[in-house]
């Protein structure tokens, strides 16, 4: 991407903006009155009574939030780019945790039963996740490959598994596995219905990407392959899948992501994932929030490591390869 | 001399008529043909590219082929190869003819080199291992021998010292000789030569071409697209000029650049010799 090199006079610095964003900050604390939130109990000593100080209260609420919301983003407006970003994130990531205040969780639960949800949940939402995204790189290769591969018969097959496929929603698919596969004999347990399942639905995703990544490759390659004598099968393989690769292994890693939430799915099949493990341990003690917040809490810790792993995985194909030595 | 008159390429038709598909042997071709183009056509939809091309070269013979872009001389050399198919006519190549049913097509590709325009070098292999790949996946050769001959080449286009680097790493110029190279490194009977010098820096020209220079004087059979007259000059045994899809014209060079016969054939001359 294209970064202007043009610096704009910082707009949170401008007083025309300053005063625009703490009117509207304002009115909204006022009209939304906060004086019964934690808010108004931090301003006690200043309002009194949160719930008798009335217009007043409001009014001092409002303003004092305004207030430190404006001071913030004018102090944040010193920082440079980068960090701009990351306290911004942080700031929110606060706000958002912070938010969980209004359900009165209960701390003790959650420490209670976290171990029990991680050592036991998480590992089965990985594993699954793992197994199938394994399962469907193998699937989409072949079915990319297929595709493109000029056969008649493989294209066919190949075009009619990614049509069906991507048609089924993953949940029917899972119960046209687990409930529909017994019929026919075969008796298959949750865990391998679910990555089967996981494994077909992405498959079929992942075999349109990799088409894209092979087809990316410039035609250059195979004409200079095939010219030296080169088959399709060894052009594929020596030549084609060693560039496209690098190109579909980042998406791939997209993918992996949002496999590890649908995962989530194979929990109505009684898979003791980490979503089946924040409903089933909740429930005793109608405890939902307090579950199903921490599992958020662990997939989002959990998306964001893989992030982390996924940039660099990145980066590490971007970068121009050194001399060998 | 290599002038070819009409009849004598209605004898050479008539002559494979009667033959199968086997193709040409030593025995028929009293000039040791190598490649034999009869009558051969070429559309992309409607666009009529070759227009009953005749040509006929013999071994250890240089072609170049000139004309102005357009003109279909790329689409003739990627024919001889089969990266583009022909629809009429016939093509024999070392004796085998081209067409549609071919099994072998891989066989006459392993015989014949080509060297793109855009090098085409495989950007994730090495130097060298771009020159050991056809030998060693396509050939079955042993690598530490492949290695071997691979670095003979590299003396031999005068880069033996960026064995180990990448294409990128690489000039153009650079690049394209680890392209002949390459090539060279199947031991072909015939090079072709698509506009090997277009995508180059001036200054890098003439190292591309020495190799080239050097390649010929060594008795290899080759056809050049270029637009490097003074190469066609010094190396060429032959200049075929086309246009619209035509060989309008086709003499030694000598003759041809000094002595031009048909009208179409002046104006490009003088085109490319006005700047």
């Amino acid at each position: 991407m294209y970064k202007d090199t043009v610096i704009d006079k910082k707009l949170v610095h401008q007083p025309k903006f300053i005063g625009v964003f703490f009117g509207v900050w304002f009115v909204t604390f006022f009209v939304f009155d906060l004086g019964g939130s934690i808010f108004g109990q931090f301003l006690a000593p200043v309002i009194g009574d949160p719930a008798t100080s009335g217009l007043y209260g409001r009014f001092v609420v409002a303003f004092v939030l305004g207030f430190f919301l404006t001071l913030n983003i004018f102090a944040i407006g010193f920082l440079p780019t980068q960090r701009q970003s990351l306290v911004v994130w942080i700031e929110l990531a606060i706000c958002f945790v912070g938010g969980f205040h209004i359900f009165n969780l209960s701390l003790e639960f959650i420490q209670s039963k976290i171990w029990f949800l991680i050592s036991r949940g998480l590992f089965t939402t990985i594993y699954v996740s793992v197994i199938s995204i394994i399962f469907a790189f193998i699937v989409a290769m072949i079915g990319a490959i297929a595709k493109l591969s000029g056969n008649g018969f493989a294209m066919g097959i190949a075009n009619f598994y990614t049509s069906l496929l991507r048609a089924l929603p993953l949940l029917l698919l899972l119960f046209l596995v687990y409930l529909g596969l017994p019929q026919t004999g075969y008796v298959i347990d949750a865990v391998p219905a679910g990555i089967l399942a996981l494994t077909l639905n992405y498959g079929a995703y992942m075999t349109e990407v990799f088409r894209g990544g092979i087809e990316s490759i410039p035609p250059g390659q195979w004409e200079a392959a095939r010219s030296l004598g080169f088959t399709f099968g060894p052009t594929m393989r020596r030549v084609i899948l060693p560039q496209a690769i690098p190109i579909i292994i980042p998406p791939t890693g997209n993918m992996f992501i949002s496999m590890l939430k649908d995962s989530s799915l194979v929990s109505v099949i009684g898979v003791w994932e980490l979503m089946f493990m924040a409903r089933t341990l909740g429930q005793k003690t109608f405890q939902h929030m307090e579950m199903l917040i921490t599992v958020a809490m662990v997939y989002w810790v959990l998306t964001i490591v893989l992030e982390i792993f996924q940039r660099r995985l990145e980066k590490h194909y971007s970068t121009v390869k050194e001399t060998k030595e | 001399m290599n002038k070819i008159s009409t009849s004598r390429i209605d004898s050479l038709k008539n002559d494979t008529l009667t033959r199968d598909s086997a193709g040409l042997t030593a025995k028929d071709s009293p000039n040791n043909l190598i490649i034999k183009m009869i009558n051969v056509n070429k559309w992309y939809g409607p666009l009529h590219v070759l227009k009953d091309i005749n040509l006929e070269v013999a071994q250890s013979e240089k072609i170049v082929v000139c004309g102005p872009s357009g003109s279909g001389k790329s689409t003739l050399i990627r024919c001889l190869n089969r990266l583009e198919a022909h629809q009429k006519g016939e093509i024999f190549v070392d004796g085998i003819e081209l067409h549609d049913h071919m099994e072998n097509v891989d066989i006459i590709r392993r015989d014949v080199g080509m060297v793109f325009q855009q090098f085409n070098l495989f950007p994730h292999l090495t130097v060298i291992e771009n020159i050991i790949a056809a030998p060693v996946w396509v050939r079955k050769i042993p690598r530490s021998e492949a290695y071997e001959t691979a670095i003979e080449l590299l003396e031999r286009v005068k880069i033996p010292e960026q064995a180990n680097k990448y294409p990128s790493q690489l000039s153009g110029g650079q690049q394209q000789r680890v392209a002949i190279a390459r090539s060279l490194a199947m031991q072909p009977k015939i090079m072709l030569f698509d506009e090997p010098t277009s995508a180059l820096d001036p200054e890098m020209i003439s190292e591309v071409l020495d190799v080239m220079i050097e390649l010929a004087e060594s008795g290899m059979t080759m056809i050049c697209v270029t637009h490097e007259m003074g190469f066609a000059r010094e190396v060429a045994n032959r200049v075929v000029f086309m246009d619209e899809g035509q060989i309008i014209e086709q003499n030694d060079p000598g003759e041809f650049f000094d002595n031009p016969q048909s009208p179409r054939t002046k104006l490009f001359l003088d085109q490319i010799i006005a700047h």
